[in-house]
C-alpha cells in the first residue's frame, strides 16, 4: 500500500495588507512621514506586511531605486510582501528581492470593507494606507502567464454603512441596505435585495454584460462597465421600485422588475 | 467583566454626554456598579453634568500615563455611591490618549465594575475611534434631522469595522439607536424628521426616544443627571431606556407628543 498522508497541501486564501502608495521619491520624506504614521498607530503597523504601489509615483515620471525603497521599509519595521504598478526597472529589482509582482488587478483580488479615502489626501508625499485584500504570493511568480482569476460571490448580510467599501472580483450579493456614501463594486454582478441608496459599480473591469439588481432603487450612483448615472439622471418612475440595470449599446436600461 | 457601553454619534452637540451621565446614573441607581469615562480629551464636560468638577485631581491621561492609580483618579458620585466617574484632562493633548493605554485601563475597571459607560468625543478621529473600540455595547445618539442621521450611519460603519470585536472576528458589537432631542411637535411640522424617517435609514433597535426638555439643561446646571429628575419627560425617558437595555420590555412614549395638549392648556414645558 502507498502511504496517503500528505507531505503538504494548497489553499487558496487571502489575507489583509496595507498597501503604500507613494507620490515621492524623497526618500527622507518617506522615512519621516512613515515614522509619523507608525507613532500614530504603533500596533498597527508594527511588523506588518506592505504592499507597495509605484503606479501614482511613475505617472509623475519620478524615478525610484526599489531596493533602496525596501531597505528602508525593512529598517523602519514592515515586512514588503509585493510590488504593483513598477516600471521594468522596478519590477527587475524586485525580482532580484524575491518580492512578488501584482500585474493583475486595481483593488485586489477580493473583499474590502473598511473606511474610504479622502480625495484631499492624496495631495500629501504619502497617503494613509488604504487596507485591501490581496492574493496569497501564487507560487514562482510569471508575470506573464497568470491564470483567470476565479470569479468568487461574496455575500455580505450587514448593512453597508456610509464611508465603507465592498470589493467583489466576481458578483456580490448583499442582503441588507447599502447607505448614502457606501460604495460597492463587483467585477460581475451586484444584487442588492433591500434599498440600495450609494453607489454601486458592476463590471468595473470591463465586463458589459454584467448587470446590477435592487429591491429599492435610492442610489446616488449606478455604474456598469464605466457607464454610468447619478441619482439626477434616474428618472422619478423607477426611482424607489425594484430594478435591474444593464448595459444596450453603451446606454444604461433600468427596468423594473414586476 | 464588566460590559462596555460607549456612547457615540459622530455628530457634535447631539447629546452624548447627557446620555453617558443619565445611563451611567441609571445604571447604578439599578444596583450595579458603573463607572463613566470621559474620552473629550481637551474639552471636559462630563465632570460638570455629574457636579463633581471641583473634586477632580488626576484624571484619565495620568492613570494611562501612570502618574496615578486608578483609584486615586476615579471619583465617587455624590448622589449614588456605585457610580465613579473618570474625568478627562482638560489641559494635555490628545495623542496621550494611546489604544494600549485605553485598553489597560479598561481591563482593569472590567474586574471590579459591572458597566463602563464610555462617553465618546464627536467626530471620527482618533479620540472618538478609540473610545469604541472596546464596547461590547453602541448607543447611537441621534437627533432627528438629516446630518446627524447621516453621521451615526458613518459612525455604525466604523463599529461594524474598525472595532476590537470586528477586527477579531468575534460577535459584532450589539448597537442600539437613541433619539434625542426629538420635538413631537416640530416633527408634525416636518421641520424635523420623524422616528419613522430616521429608522428607515438606520434600521437599529430603538432605545428610547428622549425628548426636548429645558430640564435637561436645568439639570446640567445643577450638577445632576436629568435621571434623577423623575418628574421631568427627559428624566423619564432616559429611565426607560436603561430598563429597556437591561431587557425590560416598555412600551415606546414620546413619539406623538401627546403631551402636547396637556401642556398647551397648562403652558410651558416640565
Ligand atoms: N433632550 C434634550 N433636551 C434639551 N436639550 C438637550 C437635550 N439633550 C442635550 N441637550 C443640550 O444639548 C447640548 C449638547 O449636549 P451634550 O453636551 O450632551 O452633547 P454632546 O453630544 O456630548 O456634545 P459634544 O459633541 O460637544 O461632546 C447641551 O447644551 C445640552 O444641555
Ligand atoms: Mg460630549
Amino acid at each position: 500500500m502507498v502511504n496517503t498522508s500528505p507531505t503538504l497541501e494548497f489553499k487558496s486564501s487571502t489575507f489583509f495588507a496595507p498597501i503604500l502608495i507613494l507620490y515621492t521619491n524623497d526618500m527622507i520624506a518617506i522615512e519621516q512621514t512613515l515614522y509619523e504614521k507608525i507613532n500614530l498607530a504603533p500596533d498597527f503597523f508594527k511588523d506588518s506586511p506592505l504592499m507597495i504601489d509605484l503606479r501614482e509615483l511613475n505617472k509623475l515620471n519620478l524615478d525610484l531605486d526599489f531596493a533602496q525603497l525596501a531597505q528602508l521599509l525593512r529598517r523602519v519595521g514592515f515586512f514588503p510582501v509585493g510590488i504593483r504598478g513598477g516600471n521594468e526597472q522596478q519590477n527587475k529589482q524586485a525580482r532580484a528581492l524575491s518580492l512578488p509582482i501584482d500585474t493583475v488587478r486595481e483593488l485586489g483580488n477580493s473583499i474590502i470593507i473598511g473606511e474610504t479615502q479622502k480625495q484631499e489626501s492624496t495631495q500629501q508625499s504619502l497617503t494613509q494606507p488604504e487596507v485591501a485584500a490581496i492574493k496569497e504570493p501564487k507560487e514562482p511568480v510569471q508575470p506573464a502567464a497568470i491564470p483567470p482569476v476565479s470569479a468568487t460571490t461574496i455575500l455580505v448580510t450587514q448593512p453597508i454603512r456610509s464611508g465603507q467599501r465592498i470589493y467583489a472580483s466576481g458578483d456580490l450579493i448583499i442582503l441588507s441596505q447599502v447607505s448614502a456614501g457606501a460604495e460597492i463594486m463587483a467585477e460581475g454582478n451586484i444584487h442588492v435585495y433591500n434599498t440600495l441608496r450609494g453607489r454601486a459599480l458592476a463590471g468595473v473591469h470591463g465586463n458589459t454584460a454584467a448587470r446590477i439588481f435592487c429591491f429599492d432603487l435610492q442610489a446616488e450612483l449606478i455604474s456598469i462597465a464605466g457607464d454610468y448615472k447619478t441619482s439626477e439622471d434616474l428618472n422619478k418612475q423607477t426611482y424607489n421600485n425594484p430594478v435591474q440595470i444593464y448595459l444596450q449599446n453603451h446606454a444604461l436600461i433600468i427596468k423594473e422588475i414586476a | 467583566m464588566a460590559r462596555i457601553i460607549v456612547v457615540t454619534s459622530g455628530k457634535g452637540g447631539v447629546g452624548k454626554t447627557t446620555t453617558s451621565a443619565a445611563i451611567a446614573m441609571g445604571l447604578a441607581k439599578r444596583g450595579h456598579k458603573t463607572a463613566v469615562i470621559d474620552f473629550d480629551v481637551g474639552l471636559r464636560n462630563l465632570d460638570l453634568i455629574l457636579g463633581c468638577e471641583r473634586r477632580v485631581v488626576y484624571d484619565f491621561i495620568n492613570v494611562i500615563n501612570g502618574e496615578a492609580s486608578l483609584n486615586q483618579a476615579l471619583i465617587r458620585d455624590k448622589n449614588c455611591n456605585l457610580l465613579y466617574i473618570l474625568p478627562a484632562s482638560q489641559t494635555r493633548d490628545k495623542d496621550a490618549l494611546t489604544h494600549e493605554g485605553v485598553g489597560k485601563v479598561l481591563d482593569e475597571l472590567s474586574k471590579d465594575f459591572g458597566y463602563i459607560v464610555c462617553d465618546s468625543p464627536a467626530g471620527i478621529e482618533k479620540g472618538a475611534n478609540l473610545a469604541l473600540y472596546f464596547a461590547d455595547d453602541a448607543f447611537v445618539v441621534t437627533n432627528p434631522e438629516i446630518s446627524s442621521v447621516r453621521d451615526s450611519d458613518r459612525m455604525l460603519g466604523i463599529l461594524s469595522s474598525k472595532s476590537r470585536r470586528a477586527e477579531r472576528n468575534e460577535e459584532p458589537i450589539k448597537e442600539y439607536l437613541l433619539l434625542t432631542r426629538y420635538d413631537a411637535d416640530r416633527v408634525k411640522l416636518g421641520e424635523m424628521l420623524s422616528l419613522e424617517d430616521v429608522q428607515e435609514i438606520l434600521s437599529l433597535e430603538l432605545l428610547g426616544i428622549i425628548p426636548e426638555s429645558k430640564s435637561v439643561l436645568s439639570a446640567s446646571n445643577a450638577g445632576i443627571p436629568v435621571i434623577l429628575d423623575e418628574k421631568s419627560e427627559a428624566g423619564q425617558a432616559y429611565a426607560d431606556v436603561v430598563a429597556r437595555y437591561l431587557g425590560e420590555k416598555l412600551a415606546h412614549r414620546f413619539i406623538d407628543g401627546k403631551q402636547g395638549f396637556l401642556r398647551r392648556l397648562f403652558g410651558g414645558r416640565k
